[in-house]
């Protein structure tokens, strides 16, 4: 039944063929490319909405002189038999005194409040998405909207997501009254997941992302020789857009006894000329008495963008100049453990079961071309190559019901 | 060319249509395991994305959680 009318939309969308105009055959090739991926074919199984669940969590870095720490709240909920709404409410609290601040100004606090709402609307094999999300700090305010759209096809072996998302950035500088900039942000997704046997899953995601506006940070200064043996400090001054196109390749895999393997591999490129590689291995291992414990390991590095230095030779030497951290060449490495514990596995009261749950990870970060200014007394440029240590915990209680 | 490309992607579209799912439901009980979910807990996956792209240059595609504004 199904197939019949696929093969009537199918014909459907053929018949202008006959008409043969540059401007009709154009839409006949993208009806069709639109009719294919969307996946108007046979669906053995319904796709359905996310669990109703809410989550607590709070979660805590600390690295690098900079700790942040604070609540997420994540709730979803049906409404009815084809809407699903969710809302989440995070903040960050912010204790700085990284290598950029101690340098260049005092320590400091400030907090960052996220809300975000969505909903996804599911009929049939498709599912839409759409979400808002608000983020306010004192001199950073950021408001973006997602929408999605996800098939399910070939007898639910395959998922297809499009999705897309505009974002716009206000941005200020404390005892900077001057800087009031802009910045807007899109995002461009494509999402395949595939059923390759009865126990591997496999999915694809590509990414580009597009910015365009005021994108430095307003703080951060860069260092140039002074022709005296020293160095002076100027603002950075960054591209006015950036484009950025990521591709992961990721894996799942059960175990012959029940367990999980996954592994993930990402390629990353952009105008800026930023070149970076992530790979990543896990394990996870359920126990009959509710136990879950995971552990994995994640490596990255990239390349310095164009534009970034960690000592100029004079003052406004490029028009473009940077010297932030995330900016240079570095690598790290990532050591993640996690358990969970499962209770009330046979419900209580409207709960159907709830888990609590502590995930920590390990990161370090080793520099390649940024010095660590801390150290004086010594030619500039000869300092130490800076690296660091964070620790990063989510501890969180999750209920479904 | 276009011609070719039409009956390319005909070809694409009705076979797709056409095409039976290699693993019966019945040999789905591993796959629905709650272990097998790339993004089991979204609260905690979203965060930790949110980490690393503080931390790290590279952005996107980070897969089925995420979202927010990708402030710096």
């Amino acid at each position: 039944m199904v197939q019949r009318v696929a093969q009537v939309v199918v014909v459907a969308v053929t018949k202008p063929s006959s008409v043969k105009t540059d401007q009709h055959q154009g839409n006949f090739h993208w009806s069709l490319i639109f009719v294919g991926v969307l996946g108007v074919c046979v669906p053995l199984m319904a796709a359905v909405l996310p669990e109703n669940r809410a989550d607590v969590m709070y979660h805590a870095y600390s690295g690098g002189g900079l700790d942040v720490g604070g609540p997420s709240i994540l709730a979803r909920k049906s409404i009815g038999k084809s809407t699903s709404v969710w809302g989440n409410y995070y903040v960050d609290t912010i204790t700085s005194a990284t290598i950029d601040v101690v340098t260049s100004a005092s320590e400091y606090t400030e907090e960052r409040t996220e809300k975000s709402l969505g909903a996804d609307y599911l009929y049939d094999n498709t599912t839409l998405s759409l979400s808002y999300t608000n983020s306010v700090e004192n001199d950073f305010n950021a408001n973006s909207v997602n929408i999605g759209i996800s098939q399910l096809m070939f007898g639910d072996l395959t998922t297809v997501t499009l999705g897309y998302a505009k974002g716009w950035d206000v941005i200020t500088a404390t005892g900077r009254p001057l800087v009031e900039e802009e910045a807007d942000r899109q995002k461009y997704k494509l999402g395949l997941s595939q059923v390759i046997t009865k126990n591997l899953l496999m999915g694809f995601n590509f990414e580009t992302i597009t910015d365009e506006g005021f994108l430095n940070n307003p703080y951060r200064q860069v260092r140039y020789l002074d022709g005296s043996g020293g160095y002076d400090k100027e603002f950075e001054e960054y591209p006015k857009t950036r484009t950025s196109h990521a591709v992961a390749m990721r894996a799942l895999y059960y175990l012959p006894y029940r367990a999980a393997i996954r592994g993930e591999v990402r390629g990353y490129t952009d105008t800026w000329g930023i070149n970076g590689n992530m790979a990543e291995l896990g394990y996870i291992h359920p126990t009959k008495q509710g136990w879950t414990y995971e552990a994995s390991y994640r490596v990255y590095s990239q390349t310095s963008a164009d534009f970034y230095s960690d000592l100029f030779s004079t003052e406004a030497e490029f028009i473009y100049r940077a010297r932030d951290k995330e900016l240079s060449t570095y690598s790290t490495q990532t050591i993640g453990l996690g358990v969970s514990y499962e209770f009330k596995k046979h419900g209580w009261g409207f709960l159907d079961k709830g888990s609590a749950n502590i995930f920590y990870n390990r990161i370090q970060i080793d520099y390649e071309n940024f010095h660590d200014l801390r150290v004086t007394g010594v030619t500039p440029g000869t300092e130490p190559l800076y690296s660091l240590s964070a620790d990063v915990f989510r501890i969180f209680i999750s209920a479904w019901y | 060319m276009k011609l070719l490309l039409s009956i390319l992607v005909m070809v694409f579209v009705l076979t797709g249509c056409s095409i039976k799912p290699w693993i019966e439901p019945y040999e789905r009980a591993n796959l629905a395991d709650p272990i097998m979910n790339f993004s089991r807990d979204p609260v905690a996956s979203s965060y930790i994305n949110h980490v690393y792209e503080a931390r790290e240059g590279a952005r996107g595609a980070e897969g089925g959680s995420g979202g927010g504004c990708g402030c710096n």
